[in-house]
């Protein structure tokens, strides 16, 4: 059947976009009518909207983005040190966002340059730590991304930490992610104190090597699985991941118990996953990652494949234009803070953790997770309207995470960077608040979204990618 | 400045309630910062941090109040405040879930309901946008925005042609899909006619020649005014003819339009004998039929019998014609427009306009002249930020008075379009100002003569009848065909003229 082969035999149902009187003049006739609430787009993007529309490969890319993306298969493989697994070597330092130099570099993303380097034994003191950062010798710095790799936060991750190690065999994709530290004065929000330190180690020293062991002898853990179960069970993967930190953990448990290790240290690893409600976001963001990092170099899709911020900067890449990173100053959460903590306290946004958002859950999947709305002091309603303004500017969803008060209406996936452009609605962010000095650690949390300049850089690339350039610029009148 | 520790043991709030109560306390005036938590390992670090010691028994099931103020009574507010933010936590009422928003554009609303059409009416720069997002989602779209560059209706026609839909404009007025009038659509009786209409008043025009002849229309397909030029080549002209071909309530079908480019008029014209049912062409243009005659053809070639369309003589007839008199038109509609400037430029020589026949009959910007003019209100530079006048007749009620004082001119002309999406009543609005303008002319001494073309149908919602007669009785001759009216409009000045030598 094609879409012309009802046109004349049965009553239309048509969608308007523009003047309301045709709408009108439409449902005086008794005519099904939807009426788009159209606006004009994000001011200046018009001429590049239409180079980007008129690409003919635009439409089968970005069909082709989201099936690779709701194809994509998460499963935790192995828990490693990041030397082996991403072959970091000593002075090699990954974080969060786009590319950033120790000038321009956050206070909460030193403070984890700080505590990492101590943690290597690269400094004795903070001190030692910044001047070696400062003057850049035998240091460097690449974001998470450039490996395939993603950290929360300022998402410092050195040699010596573990990370963990995910696959997707539906599209030949491996990500890694850093193991989850806790809340509090912790290092991926710029905590760099000795108790901080003593954690990590701790953390290479038995909570790696056991989670391993467990993985090892349990076999492949289906990531993907929980995350679908959790956003049922109220997370939405980005600010609570406590069902899915417990689902985890009584997937692992059996293995970890019956590993041979003394059941003291079996006690301790186990007590410090489930007493962290976030341990499990490091397994949704890498699973994030792989989704959405299958579309990367689909040429001429306009579909996001990253967003991720530094602390200082947002940046995103975009399907078509590989691992080109678009960016622009982030902006700062508005949420809750913690004790005695108020807005002064906070760093502008920071973390490859909006890769949930990216993937289509965190503030995306708001309405599976009603509690989280009130960090900004929203409400029920709110959360699912935010979920739904959502489908506004995604390709797709995804039936994998179905989110059952929307009737168990998929995820919204597939952040589209025409549709922002057309609609000026950005992507809801829900997010951790750093403080804004070095060795703080969180103040708070709440939303965020990002600089609306990242879409347009963005849209402008493809733009030009589009190859359309014989078409003279559009006319303002006549 | 005091301080105070309160340590509720066993009351239970989550942390998230908590963080907004501290929120809520902390805006208190005199309140240096407050902290109420359930005392974790973590608050309690909070709790020292703030500079409290820490409690001896405290646990994850215990509150704590902390609270650090200027002075007692600010502690007290403090405490008020903690005690009716954790009641009122309490105590919110149950909210229902809300409406979905709107669909903010063509895709999503595409993606949510059945829509089998998509009808596009935003400013033109931004419509090949949303028509385009139309045909990703396979639908069938009516453009009716102009301003779109050619380029990208090309683009579009060729995007809708690989998916196998139909773009409808850019620039398409009217569309009829089964009796359902989309833009400006005048309500016609079901039959067997079905047009591919690259003109929409041209369209208009004919299908209420035709229903004012008893013969109905099956569909009338618009597919903008630059389909059928070289460049487009007659993309959605030949997808239309197949589709009213394969329709079976359509048994002729008629083609309106300016005469096609030659290469794509060879090519429409093979189609159409290959389709298998009779096709008419409708071509608007000196030397061609007006479209009076071509909607009578259409009639005779269907056996039906033709009456020539109505008309309605204003109570007291115009006098003849001051020498001199010119014939000014004010139109709506560009077609009409066109086929008067046809007309009255054969029988009265040169004919200025905004749309000029010829280029060398252009009009000044500021629209005036002394001599034959015809102004089409509804061309793009004219209705810039405004209405269009079909759907507001102020800026034309306004011209008819301009004319009225202009000695110059002696016959008046205008067209008045009916149907959907038009003025509710447009009689009601340009009645008076015909009125005043006569009465103006006669207060000095001269007659100004007003006829009106009058395109609609029966049915349609302003009334036909009550339409013309209103206009006839401020005073304007009606006729139901545009052709008469410019024909009229030439006889009165030519007998004026003739009456005057």
């Amino acid at each position: 059947m094609t879409p012309l082969s009802d046109l004349l035999e049965t009553e239309p149902y048509v969608a308007t976009a523009g003047v309301e009187l045709f709408a009108t003049t439409l449902s005086s006739q008794a005519i099904p009518v939807d009426t788009v609430d159209w606006r004009p787009p994000i001011p200046g993007t018009e001429t590049a909207l239409a180079h980007v529309m008129a690409d003919e490969r635009r439409a089968p890319a970005n069909a082709e983005a989201l099936a690779r993306m709701l194809a994509s298969t998460a499963e935790l493989v192995d828990v490693r040190p990041a030397s082996a697994a991403l072959g970091l070597e000593p002075g090699e330092f990954l974080h969060a966002g786009p590319p950033v130099d120790w000038d321009h570099a956050s206070g909460p993303l030193r403070g984890a340059l700080v505590g990492a380097m101590i943690f290597e034994g690269l400094a004795g003191t903070p001190e030692e730590a910044e001047s070696r950062l400062s003057s850049g010798t035998g240091v460097s710095l690449m974001p998470c991304h450039d490996r395939g790799a993603v950290g929360p936060m300022a998402g410092v991750v050195s040699p010596s930490m573990w990370v963990f190690e995910l696959r997707d065999e539906a599209n030949d994709g491996t990500a890694w992610c850093s193991l989850n530290e806790g809340l509090g004065k912790v290092l991926r929000y710029g905590a760099y104190s000795p108790d901080v330190i003593d954690r990590l180690r701790w953390m290479s020293d038995v909570l790696g090597p056991l989670l391993r062991m467990a993985v090892r002898r349990r076999g492949r853990v289906d990531i993907k699985g929980i995350v679908a179960q959790m956003v049922q069970m109220g997370d939405e993967g980005h600010n609570r991941n406590r069902a899915g930190t417990l689902m985890l953990l009584r997937e692992l448990l059996p293995d970890l118990i019956d590993s041979g290790e003394p059941s003291a240290k079996v006690a301790e690893v186990v007590r410090f996953v489930s007493g962290n409600d976030h341990f499990f976001l490091n397994l949704v963001m890498p699973a994030g990652k792989l989704q959405t990092g299958a579309a990367t170099g689909i040429e001429g899709s306009s579909l996001v494949t990253v967003m991720a911020r530094n602390g200082t900067d947002f940046g995103i890449q975009v399907a078509g234009c590989g691992r080109r990173w678009f960016t622009a100053p982030a902006n700062t959460p508005d949420g809750l803070f913690l004790g005695s903590y108020g807005p002064q306290d906070a760093n502008p946004d920071i973390g490859d953790s909006a890769i949930c958002e990216t993937m289509g859950i965190g503030g995306f999947a708001m309405a599976s997770a009603p509690a989280i709305v009130r960090f900004v002091g929203g409400t029920v309603p709110d959360a699912l309207r935010t979920s739904r303004l959502m489908y506004e500017i995604t390709a797709g969803e995804n039936p994998a995470y179905a989110l059952p008060i929307l009737e168990f209406r998929g995820a919204p996936t597939g952040i589209d960077v025409t549709l922002v452009a057309r609609t000026g609605i950005l992507p809801q962010i829900n997010t951790g608040m750093a403080g804004r000095v070095a060795g703080t650690g969180q103040v708070g949390a709440g939303l965020v979204q990002p600089p609306a300049e990242c879409f347009t850089a963005a849209l402008d690339a493809l733009a030009e990618l589009a190859g359309d350039g014989q078409v003279p610029p559009l006319r303002s009148s006549g | 400045m005091t301080r105070i520790l309160d340590i509720r043991a066993g009351v239970y709030h989550d942390s998230v309630s908590l963080m907004q109560v501290s929120a809520s306390v902390q805006k208190e005036t005199g309140v240096r910062s407050a902290l109420v938590a359930m005392a974790t390992g973590l608050n309690l670090d909070v709790l020292t941090g703030m500079g409290f010691a820490e409690p001896e028994s405290a646990g994850p099931n215990d509150l704590l109040i902390a609270i650090d103020a200027d002075d007692d009574d600010a502690i007290g507010r403090a405490r008020a405040a903690v005690d009716a933010a954790l009641n009122a936590r309490a105590q919110a009422p149950a909210s229902g879930f809300g409406d979905a928003p709107a669909p903010r554009t063509v895709g999503s609303a595409a993606r949510r309901s059945p829509v089998t059409i998509a009808f596009i009416s935003t400013p033109g720069q931004h419509a090949f946008t949303e028509a385009m997002d139309a045909v990703d989602h396979d639908l069938p779209v009516i453009v009716f925005s102009d301003n779109v560059p050619l380029e990208r209706e090309i683009q579009l026609k060729l995007a809708a042609g690989r998916r196998g839909t139909l773009v409808m404009g850019p620039d398409c007025g009217t569309a009829v899909l089964g009796g359902v009038g989309f833009g400006f659509a005048n309500v016609v009786r079901p039959g067997p006619v079905g047009i591919v209409a690259a003109s929409g008043t041209g369209a208009q025009h004919l299908m209420s020649l035709l229903d004012g002849a008893g013969v109905g229309i099956s569909h009338c397909l618009g597919v903008g005014g630059r389909d059928m030029a070289d460049d487009v080549g007659g993309i959605s002209t030949l997808t239309s003819m197949d589709l009213l071909a394969a329709d079976h309530a359509t048994e002729q079908i008629v083609v309106v339009g300016k005469p096609p480019a030659p290469r794509v008029a060879e090519e429409i014209r093979a189609h159409a004998s290959r389709l298998g049912k009779p096709v008419r062409f409708a071509l608007l243009g000196e030397a061609q039929p007006d479209l009076t005659a071509a909607a009578r053809l259409v009639v005779e070639a269907l056996g039906g019998t033709w009456a020539e369309p109505r008309s309605w003589a204003p109570p007291t007839g115009p006098a003849t014609m001051p020498a001199g008199g010119h014939l000014r038109g004010l139109f709506s509609g560009g077609t009409l427009c066109d086929e008067a400037m046809i007309i009255a430029a054969e029988a009265l020589g040169p004919v200025r306009s905004n749309i000029p026949l010829r280029p060398e009959w252009a009009l000044p910007t500021d629209l005036r002249t002394d001599g034959h003019a015809m102004i089409d209100f509804g061309d793009d530079a004219l209705t810039q930020g405004r209405a269009h006048p079909m759907i507001d007749g102020s800026l034309r009620a306004e011209r008819i008075l301009a004319e009225a004082a202009d000695a110059s001119c002696g016959v008046l002309m205008l067209d008045v379009v009916l149907g959907h999406g038009a003025h509710p009543d447009p009689a009601a609005e340009l009645a008076p100002a015909i009125e005043q303008a006569r009465h103006r002319a006669r207060a000095e001494k001269r007659e100004l003569a007003v006829l009106v073309s009058l395109v609609g149908t029966a049915a349609d919602p302003q009334g036909l009848d009550q339409q013309a007669e209103r206009l006839a009785e401020a005073g304007a001759a009606v006729h139901l065909s545009n052709a008469a009216a410019a024909r009229h409009a030439v006889s009165l000045l030519k007998e004026g003229h003739d009456t005057a030598q």
